[in-house]
C-alpha cells in the first residue's frame, strides 16, 4: 500500500500534528516504506485465529465502586502550561 | 574490597552490613563517576543533593543493623518513570518542565527497599528507537569503543542512558523499560545484564505509557545476581496497575544459583538468520555448548511465525502509542505552541513538541486504527500475535527456557542506521517476540567480538517463571567470565 501525499495530511490532522506541505512527500514515502513491509503480515493464514486482546491469562480484578482518590485540583493542575484558579486555560472554543 | 564503583549491588550490600564502606561513601564515589563521565550525556538530570541526604539517612538506618534490601545503594532511574518534583521528560522535548506531583510504583518500591537515586537517565524519546538517537536531550554515547578506533557508539536503546550509565561504573543499577527489545538490546550492547520480566510482573502506574499491552520494566545492572535482587524489589502486585499480576513473588536471588542440570534448552532454527554476522552465530553456538556442559540438553524447537513479529509490533505499537500520546496536547502538562484555535495549538504543539520517529509511529498508528483500515492491519497483526504466543506455548511443551542471541550485531556507530527506518528496527529482531508473548527474557554478555565489542546472549523463558530464566543466565554469566572493561574503566 502506498500513501499518497493527502492521505498523509488527512491522517496527520487525525493526529492533530502540523505537517508542513512541503515535509508531506517525504513523510509520505517513509510510511509507504513501513507499511509496505508490514504487508508481509497478509501471507499469513490467520482462518480461525482469534486476535489477542490480552497477553497475560489473567482476569481482571474488580473492585468496589467507590471514591478512593481526589480534591488534587491544584497537584492536577500545577504542571499545566496555563492554569487559573485550579483549571486548565485553553485558547476561546465558544464563540 | 573492590574499589566502590566496581563493586556489583550483591558485594556493596555485604560491606555496608559489615560497615567497611558507608553510603555516603559508596554514593559519593559513584556521584563523582557521574561526574566524570559526563560526556556520555547518560543523564537527563543529576539529583546528587538528594542521594547525600538519602545517603545520609541509609547510613544511620543501616548503624542501628536494619534496613531494606537495597539501603544505601546508589541507582539510576530512566526518564521514563515519573519521580516526585523530579523532572521527568521521557527523552521528549514535550514534556519540558515536567515534575509529576505523584511517584512510580516501582520506583517507589525501590526507595521502600532503601536504594539512593543519583539522577535520571537519558532515553530515546518514549522509548521509541535502538540507539538513543531519537532523545530530545541528544544522543548517549557507549562507553565501549572498538578497538584503536575513535568512533563513538550508540550504546543502544531505549534505555541507553541506563545501560551506558551501567557499564560506566556511574551507577550500581538502573531502572530500564523493554517494549520491544529496550533493556536486552542496550545491555547486549554494553556488555551489561539485562532483563524484561513476565508481562505484569512489574506494576506500570507512573511509567510513562508507549505501547501498554507491550511495556513492562525491567533492571539493568552488571551480573545476573543484581538484576535478581533488584527485580525482587521492584515486582508485585500493584491496585493501581489493573495488568499487574497478583502472584506471589517468588525469591529470584534464590534462583540465581539453581543451576541448569537437567533442563531442556530450546534452540529455534528461525534465529538463524541469512546475512547475520558469523560472530553473532559463533556466540549462539558457544551459548549450546556452555548449557551443556553446565548439565542442561539442547533440543532443536521451531518458532514458525518469527519472521512476523517485527511487522505485527510495528501495527501494535504505533496504534497503542497513537492512543497512549494522544494526551500531550499542550494543555495538562509539558510544552505549548499557541495557535489561534484550539486545534491549532494542539497541531502547533504536537508538531513542536514530538521529534521525527515519533511522529511517525503516531501517524502509522492512526493510519491502521483509522476506518477501513482497523481490520487490514490492526486485527490482523493481533490475530498473527496469537499464532507467534502459540509457538512459545507449543515450544514449551518440549523446552524449559529458549537460548537465542540478543542482537543481530554488535553495537553500531552514532548516526548509522538514521536513514532507513527498518533497518533499525531490525535490532529488536530477536527480542520482540518475548514482547509480543509477554514472556520474560534476559541479556547476558557472552564475550567481544573481535573488534573487542560486547556481545549478549538471551535467554526466554516461560510466563511467570524468571527463576529459571536467572538460573540459565547465570550458568551462561560463570562460563562466559566476562571481565572485559571499556576502555580506560580498568
Amino acid at each position: 500500500m502506498s500513501l499518497d501525499k493527502d492521505t498523509v495530511r488527512k491522517v496527520a490532522t487525525l493526529a492533530r500534528i502540523k505537517v508542513p506541505d512541503s515535509d508531506l512527500d517525504h513523510m509520505a514515502k517513509e510510511l509507504s516504506g513501513v507499511l509496505g513491509w508490514i504487508e508481509q503480515l497478509n501471507e499469513v493464514d490467520i482462518s480461525g485465529v482469534q486476535p489477542m486482546t490480552s497477553v497475560a491469562q489473567m482476569k481482571l480484578k474488580m473492585r468496589a465502586d467507590e471514591v478512593a482518590d481526589g480534591g488534587n485540583a491544584e497537584k492536577v493542575t500545577q504542571n499545566a502550561p496555563e492554569g487559573a484558579h485550579g483549571f486548565f486555560v485553553v485558547p476561546k472554543v465558544v464563540e | 574490597m573492590a574499589a566502590p564503583t566496581h563493586m556489583t549491588i550483591a558485594e556493596a550490600r555485604k560491606a555496608l552490613k559489615a560497615k567497611k564502606i558507608s553510603s555516603a561513601e559508596l554514593t559519593d564515589a559513584h556521584l563523582k563517576a557521574m561526574e566524570q563521565t559526563r560526556g556520555l550525556n547518560a543523564f537527563v538530570t543529576e539529583t546528587p543533593e538528594r542521594a547525600k541526604a538519602d545517603a545520609k539517612r541509609a547510613d544511620v538506618v543501616l548503624a542501628k543493623g536494619e534496613g531494606g534490601p537495597l539501603e544505601g545503594i546508589p541507582l539510576g532511574i530512566k526518564d521514563l518513570f515519573c519521580t516526585e518534583g523530579v523532572l521527568t521528560t521521557a527523552g521528549s522535548h514535550i514534556l519540558d518542565g515536567f515534575k509529576p506531583p505523584y511517584e512510580s510504583t516501582v520506583s517507589a518500591k525501590l526507595w521502600q527497599a532503601g536504594a539512593i537515586m543519583l539522577g535520571k537517565l537519558n532515553m530515546d524519546e518514549f522509548a521509541m528507537g535502538s540507539s538513543n538517537m531519537t532523545s530530545y536531550h541528544g544522543a548517549v554515547k557507549n562507553p565501549w569503543r572498538r578497538k584503536g578506533a575513535n568512533s563513538d557508539l550508540v550504546p543502544g536503546g531505549s534505555s541507553g542512558g541506563s545501560a551506558a550509565a551501567v557499564a560506566a561504573r556511574s551507577v550500581m543499577g538502573a531502572t530500564a523499560t523493554d517494549t520491544g527489545g529496550s533493556i536486552r538490546q542496550p545491555a547486549a550492547f554494553t556488555g551489561t545484564v539485562g532483563i524484561k520480566p513476565t508481562y505484569g510482573r512489574c506494576s506500570r502506574w507512573g511509567i510513562v505509557a508507549f505501547a501498554s499491552s507491550l511495556d513492562q520494566a525491567g533492571p539493568i545492572a552488571r551480573t545476573v545476581e543484581d538484576c535478581a535482587i533488584m527485580l525482587q524489589a521492584m515486582s508485585g502486585h500493584d491496585p493501581k496497575d489493573s495488568t499487574s499480576a497478583d502472584l506471589p513473588v517468588p525469591n529470584f536471588e534464590a534462583a540465581v544459583e539453581r543451576g541448569v542440570k537437567g533442563l531442556k534448552i530450546g534452540i529455534p532454527k528461525e534465529y538463524k538468520l541469512d546475512g547475520a554476522p558469523k560472530e553473532i552465530q559463533d556466540l549462539w553456538e558457544q551459548g549450546i555448548a556452555w548449557l551443556k556442559e553446565a548439565g542442561a540438553t539442547p533440543v532443536d524447537i521451531t518458532l514458525p511465525h518469527t519472521k512476523y513479529a517485527l511487522p505485527v509490533y510495528y501495527v501494535i505499537a504505533p496504534a497503542e502509542a497513537s492512543s497512549n500520546l494522544a494526551r500531550y496536547d499542550g494543555v495538562r502538562f509539558g510544552l505549548r505552541v499557541p495557535g489561534k484555535t484550539l486545534d491549532e495549538m494542539y497541531e502547533n504543539t504536537r508538531a513542536a513538541g514530538f521529534g521525527a520517529e515519533v511522529k511517525r509511529r503516531i501517524l502509522i498508528g492512526t493510519y491502521v486504527l483509522s476506518a477501513g483500515y482497523y481490520d487490514a492491519y490492526y486485527l490482523r497483526a493481533q490475530r498473527v500475535r496469537s499464532l507467534i504466543a502459540r509457538d512459545f506455548t507449543e515450544a514449551y511443551k518440549q523446552v524449559d527456557a529458549i537460548l537465542t542471541p540478543a542482537t543481530p550485531s554488535a553495537a553500531f556507530a552514532i548516526g548509522e542506521k538514521m536513514d532507513d527506518p527498518i533497518a533499525m528496527y531490525l535490532n529488536d529482531v530477536f527480542t520482540v517476540t518475548a514482547n509480543l508473548a509477554g514472556l520474560p527474557g534476559i541479556s547476558v554478555p557472552g564475550g567481544v567480538n573481535a573488534d573487542g565489542l560486547p556481545l549478549g546472549l538471551q535467554v526466554i523463558g516461560k510466563a511467570f517463571d524468571e527463576e529459571t530464566v536467572f538460573a540459565v543466565g547465570r550458568a551462561l554469566e560463570k562460563a562466559a567470565n566476562f571481565t572485559a572493561l571499556p576502555e580506560g574503566m580498568a
